[in-house]
């Protein structure tokens, strides 16, 4: 059982890794949901995984037996998950919002918000890119 | 009870957001804000009388229970963050293009909630839990605006701290794993144990690493001006002065009491050294104000860093005063950054100016702030930094001590530039003629009044925070 979840994590991590690395906005948001299920997986093999023993303790016995699984893991696992989703729901429109707005889906010709090119002189041609958008407030009303 | 309401009515009042609007939901914001900031300072009062406290959740004994704990450090911080959400709230109620907008106030509230819960969690699952809740409202705060600036700006936030938290879960995930518990006084003495010390201090170096990306630490901070670039001014106040020194208070916890290893407070000293002059150079090449606050900010928590990493009762002294200093400093820093963009109609520097003659309060205002960031005497950032530098001499580390002096020097220049180029050549334009709103400066006074206050009377703050036992967390 151990060695399942080895591998699967493994893998997990290396493609998710792989995606990210990605131009492809749609590619991040995958290779994260990838990695947020290898990081789910790594809680989840911290309980005993494979024990075929319920987490049940026995009446009249005040702990566990010794082999079973522990339940705390898992319940972990789960909170873990409704987030995981949740912020991917989130990524996924903040995503297509991007795109939308941007007109591509490369990511490194997203750079609004990245200074402007060195200026060899201040208040020369090289200022211009952010400075001159619009700034918060024009934008949002 | 004490415990569970500073969190419990924000999150109330974001959810009352939904239903109510207009004049009624600025009132109940503005309540529910003062509420919380007397609630705080209750809790502060108990704490500061009766000693630390501690919740523990369902009945269960301590280790095994979602715990919520208090002591002087936490309390003051709460206190500090219902402070800082109060003066900001003041300054969005004042604010139309803010105030008709219910979203930033559901999602200020869902913040400043999650914010308190993160300073009162006492075990790595309920403070991953509310991490998360602070990245998901940091976001919410991005998007409001729609434009493709702030949409862009929280797809990389998003990105950079989504990594950051999948690390952290995974290095909780293994620590359960490994030793079975998650609460911060059952890790601490697993900690100094021989059977367990070497595999948590693997997992924990794991945690850290995850803690210090939120915290903007070198190399993981360029998220960081690019993600404040886009956020309104008053949000930017809140989140720049909260965001990453809410970071700093987990990493106080986590390196200096939970998991305390040599390797880790070194490793944390050159980090720190980096960041800070990394953070101090950036700030003296921009132009932009939000982006030179914003470096400002990378290099100050490395300022922090370095108090974390000297690991002494002394060092975690200066720290915790530094943070609170830092959190009033930074955030009346952007207050004074909106007020400026509304007067002289940009944020370059380039292209504003003349705000001395138009507007001497504010500037007034502004180079208090100012001078207590550079740290000079007598304001508050000037006994941070004493308590601090005097820690790393007496610790002889010389280097760190000289990196730290040339973050102060190198902050002075940026600093001056703001105040030659905003405030004291002409503007080059003709300058706007915005009346500031009297409560928004009420709230900027009230803010260098206290921060005033810290510097000449420091006394007090110093000896409640050296009371501190600075001992592992917890009740067990």
């Amino acid at each position: 059982m151990s060695l399942i979840l080895i591998t699967v994590i493994s893998i997990c991590v290396t493609s998710g890794i792989l995606l990210l690395l990605s131009r492809d906005i749609f590619r991040i948001v995958m290779g994260l949901a990838v990695l947020s299920t290898a990081a789910n997986l790594v809680v989840f093999s911290g309980g005993r995984p494979g024990s075929l023993v319920p987490a049940v303790i026995e009446q009249g016995s005040q702990a566990l037996a010794a082999d079973a699984a522990s339940p705390l893991p898992q319940a972990l696992v789960l909170t873990a998950i409704v987030i995981g989703f949740a912020l991917l729901c989130f990524a996924l429109i903040l995503a297509a919002a991007v795109v939308n707005q941007q007109g591509n889906s490369d990511v490194a010709s997203y750079q609004e918000n990245e200074p402007p090119a060195p200026a060899s002189t201040p208040g020369s041609a090289g200022e211009k890119a952010s400075s001159d958008k619009p700034s918060v407030m024009e934008v949002e009303s | 009870m004490s415990l569970l309401l500073p969190f419990l009515l924000p999150i109330a009042t974001s959810l009352l957001n939904v239903f109510v609007k207009g004049r009624l939901l600025t009132g109940i914001n503005l309540a529910s804000s003062f509420a919380l900031l007397v609630l705080t300072m209750q809790l502060l009062f108990e704490v500061a009388t009766t000693g630390s406290i501690s919740l523990v959740f369902g009945n269960w004994p301590v280790p095994y229970g979602i715990e919520f704990y208090a002591d002087g450090l936490s309390a003051l911080l709460v206190v500090l963050i219902a402070l800082v959400s109060a003066v900001v709230m003041v300054f969005m109620v004042s604010w139309e293009k803010i105030s008709n907008k219910p979203a930033y106030f559901a999602m200020m509230q869902c913040l400043v909630a999650s914010a308190i819960a993160v300073s009162l969690a006492a075990d790595l699952f309920n403070l991953y839990v509310w991490f998360e809740l602070m990245l998901i409202a940091v976001l919410g705060l991005m998007v409001i605006g729609k434009g493709r600036q702030q949409t862009e700006a929280a797809l990389k936030y998003f990105a950079v701290s989504m990594v950051g938290t999948l690390i952290m879960l995974a290095a909780i995930g293994m620590i359960h794993g490994a030793v079975g518990h998650l609460n911060f006084s059952a890790l601490s003495q697993l900690a100094a144990s021989d059977d367990t010390g070497n595999s948590l201090s693997l997992y924990g170096g794991m945690l850290l690493l995850a803690v210090l990306l939120k915290i903007g630490a070198f190399p993981l901070f360029a998220w960081l001006p690019a993600a404040y670039h886009a956020l309104p001014a008053p949000m930017l106040a809140l989140v720049g002065g909260l965001l990453t020194k809410i970071a700093v208070y987990v990493l106080m916890r986590i390196s200096g009491q939970v998991l305390d290893y040599q390797l880790y407070h070194e490793a944390l000293g050159w980090l720190a050294v980096i960041t800070m002059l990394s953070g101090v150079l950036g700030a003296a090449y921009h132009w932009d104000l939000r982006r030179i606050l914003s470096f400002h900010i990378v290099s100050q928590v490395g300022f922090l860093m370095l108090g974390v990493a000297l690991a002494s009762p002394a060092g975690m002294t200066g720290t915790a005063f530094f943070l609170f200093h830092n959190i009033l400093v930074k955030a009346n820093l952007f207050l004074i950054a909106g007020m400026v963009w509304m007067t002289a109609g940009h944020y370059d520097l380039r292209k504003i100016g003349g705000l001395y003659p138009a507007k001497q309060l504010l500037t007034i205002i502004f180079l208090l702030s100012a001078l207590s960031l550079v740290g000079v005497p007598p304001t508050s950032g000037f006994w941070g930094k004493l308590l601090i530098i005097m820690e790393t001499f007496s610790q002889e580390r010389y280097l760190w001590a000289a990196a730290a002096l040339v973050t102060g020097m190198l902050t002075l220049y940026s600093m001056s530039k703001i105040w030659v180029e905003g405030f004291w050549k002409p503007h080059p334009d003709e300058p706007g003629t915005i009346t500031i709103p009297v409560s928004i400066y009420l709230v900027m006074l009230l803010l260098s009044v206290i921060i005033l206050v810290m510097g000449l009377v420091p006394g007090p703050l110093i000896d409640f925070l050296q009371q501190q036992q600075w001992q592992p967390v917890g009740v067990l």
